[in-house]
């Protein structure tokens, strides 16, 4: 019984913050793994990348200790001895702005800056990160209308499939079609380049709809290709928009 | 010129920035500027990998900030060091940026057209993190440019489509992922060693005998699964085969052959550098098992390379297919799999990139990677399908090209260290491969299509008219990057004792088993 208070004892009291890291990075990783919509995937990113840096922050936790910055005596919350310091500190270096090697023994008022400037570049990552996680997102939603990962499956999945089809199965048009497509496509490229960069909101609504094979693939010519669902078609431009 | 090391990365971050900026105004200078970067950088790597071949300890170390080497443990700043292994990985990176930036200007400008100043930004960046990843000496230093690699990555692919965006999506999470389970790592080894610098935490385990530490245990656990997850190793392969297929072709042209090799150059690196060779294979469980994930990882990765129909997937299950022999040859935890495995990433990037710069072409002329769109290419592009099959051969290893002579090191670890499961594991997947790429050829001069069904009236009729078998070779700017990559692969294939030379070097300090038994 007592062994096992004792062990209670460390993990809620000594080492709480160790256990709540624990927590939040199981239940950030569960965020991204296991849940369906983009968007809650991403909050649990930003959960698991708190509680890192959590972790960082705790290692350099230490009682009683101060900034880094100045000495005890120089804390201008502290009480001010200017006189007794100012023959002591010309008397420990040189040259009183430069560099101050502290005694051993100094060590423990202070906190430990290393892990907090690592944070700082490790939130900075984590920004960028969610910044351009966040613009996917977006991308996703005007591609295919859906932030849910169910649903966007399905869609790729009939976009793959088109995608990989052999071009023999397309038959005889298809050659024409596509070579057609490529030879139209300069001006209207130019154009979507301009609009994504402005992708007006307006668009959402139709884009929404847009059958996904339209979307893009500029890339391989296969996109070009020939005009899978005539459904909301009206906009000769619009195959091409997507490939911006 | 002692520099040579900063100047790797002044090349490329520099030019990113002057394409950003300029790029809005004068687009035509962006793709000039990143080849000048390009080569600048690449002059940098040559006398950086110079002055480490030249010098005695086979390394050379750049300290930004001025601090010093003195204390104990190393390095109080962050230090830049090219050893022998990192000056040669950072070569390899220079080198395929270099040959991709030339090869890009018709593909950047015609797939991401108006673009092209935000795409070179990107490349140049995605350069600068890989070339810092091969050269920084300094643990957290690492997570920020495998930070920024991927970072730059996830904009080279989704710059594309919208398929790629939502490819990439998945990527980025599990990229995060892993490049967080790694930071967690380093912070348990911070908190055991006190300092960030790579060989000093390997003087601090030494010192202090932590390696019965469970913390350190949890930290090697942490970073080698976090570097998994970004290799792309099998089970946590997932991403890669969709983000490679959607990106843009010079997209997949430079991340292909880089990253997965650049992230297990990170894992050997961990593995003798950080934590030495004691810890990781004598006091871990690791070599236990891993030789066992990597036969599963290789043999899945060949067998759903076999069922692909299209160049560019196929390509994508062949690059987790080498990720599997690599990582195999580090654990089987033998001096000759060890060389086997560096030499396997300078020629696997050499031969992954002449396979996509060809797919690439293969996409720009024919608008289709499928199988059955394939027939007479050897009629009407000859030159790069030898450029294409020289990468596919030496992916076989045929000699004299490159992959013939790392998978013969490979093969020679896994019988001195009697791991027969991974040799025959590289048999059966050396097979695999020979179906692949014969396959190939074999649509190229048949008129049958994948359906079984015959287009031709027989004897050598492909059922194609004259002019789709006419001579009709790709542009001279993307022709001449693949024959130079094809030059590389056999130029590497006949010089390569000089290259096991160096690797041997590195790899003299560290004491690993040569014979049988460990």
């Amino acid at each position: 019984m007592f062994e096992e208070g004792a062990l209670l004892n460390e993990l809620l009291i000594e080492r709480l913050n160790y256990c709540i890291y624990v927590v939040l990075l199981l239940i950030g990783l569960h965020a991204m793994i296991a849940k369906r919509n983009l968007i809650k995937k991403l909050i649990g990113m930003s959960i698991f990348q708190t509680a890192i840096i959590l972790f960082y922050v705790s290692v350099s936790v230490k009682e009683g200790a101060t900034i880094p910055i100045y000495k005890a005596e120089h804390d201008p919350h502290g009480p001010h001895l200017a006189e007794e310091i100012v023959p002591e500190a010309s008397g420990e270096s040189e040259s009183p702005r430069g560099p101050l090697a502290l005694k051993p023994e100094e060590t423990s008022q202070y906190a430990n800056p290393l892990p907090h400037v690592l944070m700082l570049t490790a939130i900075v990552v984590g920004v960028a990160t969610l910044g351009l996680a966040l613009a996917l997102c977006q991308r996703i939603y005007q591609g295919y209308g859906t932030i849910e990962e169910d649903e966007l499956l399905a869609k790729l999945e009939i976009a793959d499939a088109r995608m990989t089809r052999s071009p023999l199965a397309k038959g005889r048009q298809s050659g024409k079609a596509s070579s057609r497509a490529l030879s139209g496509r300069k001006p209207a490229a130019k154009q979507a380049g301009g609009a994504v960069a402005k992708k007006a909101p307006a668009k959402k609504s139709s884009s929404r709809r847009r059958p996904p094979a339209s979307k893009d693939k500029s890339a391989s010519g296969e996109s070009a290709k020939p005009k899978i669902p005539p459904r909301k078609r009206s906009d000769s431009s619009q195959p091409k928009k997507g490939s911006a | 010129m002692d520099d040579a090391i900063a100047w790797i990365f002044i090349f490329p971050l520099f030019g990113s920035v002057a394409c950003a900026l300029l790029g809005a105004w004068y687009r035509r200078l962006c793709h000039p500027l990143a080849v000048f970067s390009m080569l600048g950088a690449t002059w940098a790597g040559v006398e950086t990998m110079l002055q480490a071949v030249g010098s005695t300890s086979g390394e050379v170390s750049y300290l930004l900030g001025g601090w010093t080497l003195d204390l104990f443990p190393r390095g109080v700043g962050i230090e830049f060091r090219a050893d022998l292994l990192g000056a040669l990985i950072a070569l390899v990176v220079l080198g395929v940026g270099l040959i991709v930036s030339l090869y890009s200007k018709i593909p950047v400008e015609r797939e991401t057209p108006n673009k092209e100043s935000l795409y070179y930004s990107l490349f140049l960046l995605q350069i600068t993190g890989l070339a810092g990843i091969a050269l920084t000496g300094d643990a957290f230093n690492l997570y920020v440019l495998i930070e920024v690699a991927a970072l730059t990555g996830y904009g080279l692919i989704a710059i594309g489509s919208n398929r790629a965006a939502a490819a990439t999506f998945n990527y980025l999470i599990l990229g995060t992922i892993g490049a967080s389970l790694y930071l967690l790592g380093v912070g348990y080894v911070y908190i055991k060693t006190g300092t960030l610098n790579m060989v000093g935490i390997r003087e601090m385990i030494q010192a202090n005998a932590l390696a019965d530490s469970p913390a350190m245990h949890v930290a090697f656990a942490l970073i080698g699964l976090g570097i998994l997850i970004k290799m792309a190793f099998f089970p946590f392969h997932a991403w890669l085969p969709n983000a490679y297929c959607n990106a843009p072709s010079v997209t997949s042209c430079l991340l292909a052959p880089l990253v997965t090799k650049v992230m297990i150059y990170v894992m050997i690196r961990m593995l003798l550098t950080v934590f030495g060779v004691d810890f990781s294979f004598e006091t871990t469980l690791w070599a236990d098992f891993m030789p066992w994930l990597v036969v599963v990882a290789i043999v899945c990765a060949a067998v759903m390379a076999l069922a692909q129909r299209e160049i560019k997937r196929m390509l994508a299950y062949l690059i987790v297919a080498e990720v599997g022999y690599m990582v195999g040859g580090v654990w089987i935890y033998n001096y000759y799999g060890l060389i086997g495995s560096i030499f396997h990433i300078i020629s696997d990037a050499c031969m992954t990139l002449c396979l996509f710069l060809g797919a690439g072409i293969i996409l720009h002329k024919c608008k289709t990677t499928h199988f059955d769109g394939l027939r007479g290419l050897f009629a009407k592009m000859p030159l790069t399908m030898i450029g294409f099959f020289v990468g596919g051969f030496s992916i076989i290893g045929l000699p004299p090209t490159c992959g013939f002579f790392s998978k013969w090191y490979l093969i020679t670890g896994g019988m001195v260290a009697e791991r027969w499961e991974y040799m025959v594991v590289l048999m059966f997947s050396t097979m695999v491969m020979v179906v692949l790429f014969f396959r190939l050829i074999e649509r190229m001069h048949l008129a049958v299509s994948e359906s079984g069904k015959n287009l031709g009236k027989g004897h050598g009729d492909l059922g194609l008219t004259k002019e789709q078998t006419k001579f009709d070779e790709a542009p001279l700017s993307m022709l001449l990057p693949l024959l130079l990559a094809a030059s590389v692969v056999l130029i590497i294939g006949i010089y390569n004792q000089d290259v096991v030379d160096q690797i041997e070097r590195f790899l003299a300090p560290f004491n690993l088993p040569k014979g049988i038994g460990h």
